[in-house]
């Protein structure tokens, strides 16, 4: 008996895979019924559904960068602390001093190259039309996530704490004065007020409450964070639960009828 | 670039250029050996070999420290053709160029040929201090890439699509119809992703160590840097803040445009093209969604990015960016037009002691043509689309849905119409009420 065969016999392995190695037919579908992991998955699939030129592989690179931003952003969350003191110097640190401040890097080119695959992912569901029905509630889950995917990366874009970062979430976050009656500097916002006192200022305003306060500060680095590593990342491990599921229930990938 | 010396720089770019060109060479030799040993084109095959060894010859030279460069009368032309007209209007006549010689584009060797000489076009530009400045800034190598990578995938599509619609036209169904048979997704389907996984973590690894991210001085909020930008995916709703004000270009547009993203499958009616890449049997959407994803969303991101300097000014890709440049502004709403050009008196204004009442009604006096005008783009136009040139939509779509349609469409043609109003008239503003900060 080799040694491959003796682990594969042995009890704790059997314990954990509920199933033999899959090297016949039938055991090659027993594992995709059987493994956490694999149902989400088909047993079979059409053979031009996984072609890469059909597919461009562009959701599951995003799911596979969104799994890396995961990781690689739990390991900086113990190293980086979200301070006006502190978030600046970790990161330098993370350049300079840090064994494996490369995952520094990792996070954020990883999160550059999601926007991107992310859009290349909608292109190609546009132009294979494979929002048409049955599928167009998914299309519709996956604009949320889409926006979903440029907020995180919004949010991540403070973190850093540097000129680039203040200045660029200064100016992306500053049109939200202009919002319609919720801005102080939006078309109607003279609309809400109770006798004579203005209930829109640049204190109460739609930009206040995505900042925290009336200009990027250390309130605004709070909640970015928090909306960085955690509320978003909590919305859109949701959204993409459904938006599987619902690209099995819609019939798997979409191809000629 | 300032602070580095001509010299220096060129010392500095050097080895990467000629690896980039011995790279090429490298493949190019290959492609020319699969042309002759594999697909017996011999003539064909000379061809890449010449350009393979061109190719290496130019790696020689530019590891010695003297990469080939563009012509000065390039360079200024490239500098000349991104003022805001030419590179839009030159960007549209592109998009629909490709669009109109899709046949001929997608034969491989011309796919082929236009990428290696975007590459090559590429690396030259490189070798001048300003293009290298702003192309290689860390968080702009992505967009680079973006081009590429849209380039790429857009031949890929629209190859697929003019196949398709060969077929089509004799009568035969999608390619995607051939590969009918079903495969297990063990092996099949998980070796693919492993695979995948496997070499975007490298390339990722490779990224991250190749190029550090960017970390500048520590946040100040009183040293406000020239020009000051948004994430570069969000370039293309500042560009619009040029021609709209911010209520507009940040929030109502930005929302329509996902509000209209994700009415795109109730509004397309088409049932063909379900499922398979195609262009004749979906023109309408197909054109409506490339006008506005490559022309509107990326090609502002690239002008933003890598052509808007100091001062939120033009800048040619090989032009310093010098924050003094000085441009003419001179921006004219269209109620001045109207009171004080076209009527010859100054503009309506309500007495310092005016009641409410009267302000409004100075407002609506001065700014009367103005709201005639986008009332009449809003509710007129729509109604006339659905009884000429739309009259088949509406009919299939009913009353609601085609107002929808209508609406999102006008929205996003409003963005053109305004872009080239500002260039021929100086308009800033169809409707100027800064009293309600509404202005449109």
């Amino acid at each position: 008996m080799s040694i491959g065969e003796m682990i594969r016999e042995s009890q704790v392995w059997k314990s954990i895979f509920r199933h033999p190695m899959p090297q016949d037919r039938r055991n090659r579908i027993v594992v995709m019924l059987t493994n956490f992991f694999l149902h989400l998955h088909p047993v079979s699939i059409k053979k031009q559904g996984i072609a890469l030129s059909y597919t461009w592989c562009m959701g599951g690179v995003t799911f596979f960068l969104f799994l890396v931003e995961t990781v690689t952003g739990v390991l900086l969350m113990f190293y980086y602390r979200p301070t006006l003191e502190w978030a600046y110097n970790d990161i330098l640190a993370l350049r300079d001093v840090t064994s494996l401040g490369i995952l520094r890097e990792v996070h954020r080119w990883g999160a550059h190259a999601m926007v991107i695959t992310v859009w290349l992912h909608m292109y190609r569901v546009f132009l294979t039309g494979s929002y048409k029905p049955p599928r167009e509630f998914n299309w519709v889950i996956g604009v949320i996530l889409l926006l979903l995917t440029l907020l995180l990366s919004f949010t991540g874009y403070l973190l850093p704490w540097d000129q680039l970062a203040i200045w660029a979430i200064t100016v992306g976050s500053n049109m939200a004065r202009a919002t319609p009656i919720l801005g102080h500097e939006g078309p109607g916002q003279q609309l809400l007020n109770i006798q004579g006192i203005d209930m829109i200022t640049n204190a109460s305003d739609a930009r206040f409450a995505l900042l925290g306060a009336r200009f990027v500060g250390e309130e605004t680095l709070n909640r970015f964070y928090i909306l960085h590593c955690i509320a978003i990342p909590l919305g859109v491990a949701l959204l993409l639960a459904i938006h599987f599921w619902r690209v099995r229930k819609d019939g798997g990938i979409s191809g000629p009828l | 670039m300032h602070g580095v010396s001509e010299a220096d720089f060129l010392r500095g770019i050097s080895p990467f250029l000629g690896g980039f060109y011995l790279f090429l060479g490298m493949v190019n030799g290959i492609f020319a050996y699969h042309l002759w040993h594999n697909l017996h084109r011999t003539r064909d095959a000379i061809i890449w070999i010449v350009v393979s060894m061109f190719l290496v010859v130019i790696a020689a030279a530019a590891m010695g420290g003297s990469p080939p460069g563009l012509p000065l009368s390039l360079r200024n032309f490239a500098n000349w053709a991104t003022g805001p007209v030419i590179y839009s209007v030159g960007t549209t006549a592109l998009l629909v160029a490709a669009y109109l010689l899709r046949t001929w584009l997608v034969r491989p060797m011309v796919g082929w040929s236009l990428l290696m000489f975007s590459l090559v076009l590429l690396g030259f530009s490189i070798a001048e201090p300003n293009f290298a400045a702003i192309v290689t800034k860390p968080d702009n190598v992505p967009i680079v890439g973006l081009v590429f990578l849209l380039g790429f995938f857009t031949w890929i599509a629209t190859a697929k699509a003019v196949e398709n619609d060969r077929r089509d036209a004799e009568g035969l169904p999608p390619t995607e119809k051939l590969d009918d048979e079903k495969v297990l997704v063990w092996p099949d389907l998980v070796y693919t992703e492993l695979i995948c996984m496997i070499a975007l973590t490298a390339f990722l690894v490779v990224w991250a160590i190749a190029l550090q991210a960017p970390l500048e001085e520590p946040a100040s909020s009183v040293k406000t840097p020239n020009p000051s930008k948004a994430p570069w995916y969000f370039l293309g709703l500042q560009e619009m803040l040029v021609y709209y004000d911010p209520w507009m270009a940040g929030v109502v547009l930005p929302s329509l445009v996902l509000v209209g993203l994700a009415a795109i499958p109730y509004l397309d009616f088409n049932k063909k093209g379900n499922g398979y890449y195609t262009i004749n049997q979906r023109k309408f959407a197909y054109l409506v969604f490339q006008f506005g994803f490559l022309e509107l969303w990326i090609t502002l991101i690239i002008l933003g990015t890598f052509f808007r300097g100091p001062n939120w000014n033009i800048f040619g890709p090989f032009e310093y960016w010098d924050p003094h440049k000085v441009l003419a502004l001179n921006n004219v709403d269209l109620s001045q037009y109207f009171w004080i050009m076209f009527m010859g008196q100054s503009l309506p204004k309500a007495p310092p002691d005016a009641t409410l009442i009267q302000q409004l009604g100075t407002i609506l006096l001065r700014e009367w043509l103005g709201i005639v005008l986008v009332l009449a783009y809003f509710i007129a136009l729509p109604p006339l689309m659905a009884t000429t040139i739309f009259r088949g939509f509406f009919a299939k779509m009913g009353f609601i849905r085609f107002m929808l349609m209508a609406n999102l469409l006008l929205f996003m043609a409003s963005l053109p119409i305004k872009m080239v109003l500002r260039w021929t008239v100086n308009l800033k503003y169809i409707i100027s009420i800064p009293e309600f900060f509404l202005n449109f």
